[in-house]
């Protein structure tokens, strides 16, 4: 087994404000990394970078593609890095209408990623997209009904189904659960570990949530002023902080 | 004899040559979007100024001119934009596909099979197939540049889902040349196998979007379909109640307030041929 991912002093300044600098980790195939810190940490810059979806600047960035090879992500060409960005991994957004195409129905949304590598029968794209709500836990008689008639849990649910269609093997989340009542959140949550795990994928989840990360994760990076300030195993870093920061993000969860 | 009071055609010899170049642009890459600077013409947009400038483009005074609306040729925007030509270039006019050297349509093509030496002009209201999927028109072009045409089927796909079949019935998307997807312009579907291997040059012209596009003589024009749901064209339980035509495109008129109906070529030139009027 090969590292999946390896990024090393990934910079992104927005002029001279830093919006994340010098981080560097590795991510292996099956490992869920959590990236937390307040509101303005630089964790979804870096979640950006990370995800091709903006440049870095400076530093490096390598995936290694299905064939084993390590290809920098800034080296790239546009079309590789689309197709990639189809099939191999998958975004989850906070707002599922980021996410979603909202114009089509819930099955099209499952199936646009396979039509979108060339599967050109309706007959199975029809099955798959209704397999995957069923494994999401959408009643298949909402195949045909748009994303707009549906709740913001089944919502981001289907959004989760739209993005493992292709089978990826790393999914980025951004704030997967944020905007969903603690009920919704914790079936998501339960479910996007069930399938990380069956599916053996490989997740990178930005939250600001720590117990999403315990939940999820099995290793977290916190974040501050754009520097990652503190790593390790979850367990370790949530019962046992260094970082007076950790020290206080820790301390100010909310305990029922 | 007093100076002409336009220049042939309307538009300068400069503009012409402007729009030569996109249109040879667009015949050289097939179904590809080509940019040009549309000028203001003397008419609204909607009633066919791309198309107006393509044939003003190509156009010479040894041609012969047809302009057809829906098929006829005695319908308001057909009789205006003959009548414009008549007047700034003062070309030959007809009503017979086969003796038309240039062909400028709005939503069809003329049942006759063309030849070699036509060309037909469409007027095109909005070139692009994967604008209402895709708004920002950056993410369209870069979707052209990768052949990233996933999301053509996904509007296939709603239709079957929705209709049981593809319910699009004009403006049907195809692909030119295995390369580029297009939008042969409001035609019905039915059009759609005319595209295909055609002998003439088919030009299109967008006025307000500013594009030009082309689909050369004896060029594959593939409708986009599924394996399960292959593309089929219209058809009709009874014939033209004019002519008896079994193959050509029907309109539906309605004759009174009692629900009678009668249907008959929209081409009005084929339909006369067949009766044996002209």
């Amino acid at each position: 087994m090969s590292v999946l991912l390896t990024a090393e002093n990934v910079s992104k300044f927005y002029g001279t404000r830093a919006g994340c600098r010098e981080v560097s980790f590795e991510l292996w195939p099956g490992e869920v990394l959590a990236i937390v810190g307040e509101s303005g940490s630089g964790k979804t810059t870096l979640l950006r970078c990370l995800s091709g979806h903006i440049p870095a600047s400076s530093g490096t960035i390598r995936y290694t593609m299905r064939d084993g090879r390590a290809a920098a992500l800034d080296e790239m060409s546009e079309a590789e890095r689309r197709l990639l960005m189809r099939t191999d991994w998958g975004f989850v957004h906070q707002d599922a209408r980021d996410g979603l195409r909202m114009g089509v129905s819930a099955g099209a949304n499952v199936g646009e990623r396979m039509m979108a590598v060339g599967e050109r029968h309706y007959g199975r794209i029809r099955s798959t997209a209704t397999d995957w709500l069923k494994r999401v836990e959408i009643p298949e008689d909402r195949i045909d009904d748009s994303p707009w008639g549906y709740s913001g849990g089944m919502r981001q649910r289907l959004q989760i189904a739209r993005n493992l269609v292709t089978s990826p093997r790393l999914v980025f989340m951004d704030e997967p659960t944020g905007g969903l009542d603690v009920s919704v959140q914790a079936r998501l949550l339960d479910l996007i570990r069930g399938l990380v795990k069956r599916l053996g994928l490989a997740a990178i989840v930005v939250t600001h949530d720590l117990a999403v990360a315990r939940l999820l994760s099995s290793r977290m990076m916190v974040m501050q002023k754009g520097q990652v300030i503190e790593q390790g195993l979850t367990d370790q870093i949530l019962e046992d902080p260094q970082a007076p920061y950790t020290q206080l993000l820790v301390s100010s969860v909310l305990q029922v | 004899m007093n100076a002409p009071a336009y220049n042939f055609a309307y538009l300068n010899e400069q503009t012409k040559r402007m729009i030569r170049r996109a249109i040879l642009k667009a015949i050289a890459v097939p179904g590809y979007q080509v940019p040009f600077a549309s000028r203001e013409m003397p008419m609204p947009y909607g009633w066919g100024t791309g198309g107006v400038q393509v044939t003003a483009a190509v156009l010479t005074p040894e041609d012969t001119l047809k302009v057809i609306d829906q098929g006829a040729d005695d319908t308001t925007n057909a009789v205006s934009i003959r009548k414009f030509f008549v007047k700034t270039s003062g070309v030959a006019t007809t009503e017979k596909t086969e003796e038309a050297t240039v062909i400028q349509t709005r939503h069809r093509i003329p049942e006759t099979p063309l030849t070699e030496d036509q060309i037909l002009v469409f007027q095109v209201p909005i070139p692009e197939p994967l604008r209402f999927l895709e708004p920002r028109e950056t993410e369209t072009r870069t979707m052209h540049a990768l052949e990233e045409y996933g999301v053509m089927h996904v509007k296939l796909y709603e239709d079957i889902a929705h209709y049981g079949e593809i319910a699009t019935t004009y403006a049907y998307p195809a692909k030119v040349a295995d390369r580029y997807v297009f939008d042969p312009s409001p035609i019905p579907k039915f059009d759609n196998p005319k595209l295909d291997d055609c002998a003439a040059l088919q030009l299109f012209g967008a006025g307000r979007e500013k594009r030009i596009y082309a689909v050369p003589p004896y060029t594959k024009v593939q409708s986009l379909d599924f394996e399960d749901h292959p593309f089929e064209v219209q058809r009709w339980q009874e014939p033209c109640a004019l002519c008896g035509s079994r193959d050509s495109f029907l309109d539906e008129i309605v004759m009174d307030d009692k629900g009678t109906r009668m249907f008959v070529c929209s081409d009005t030139d084929f339909c006369a041929k067949t009766r044996g009027e002209r």
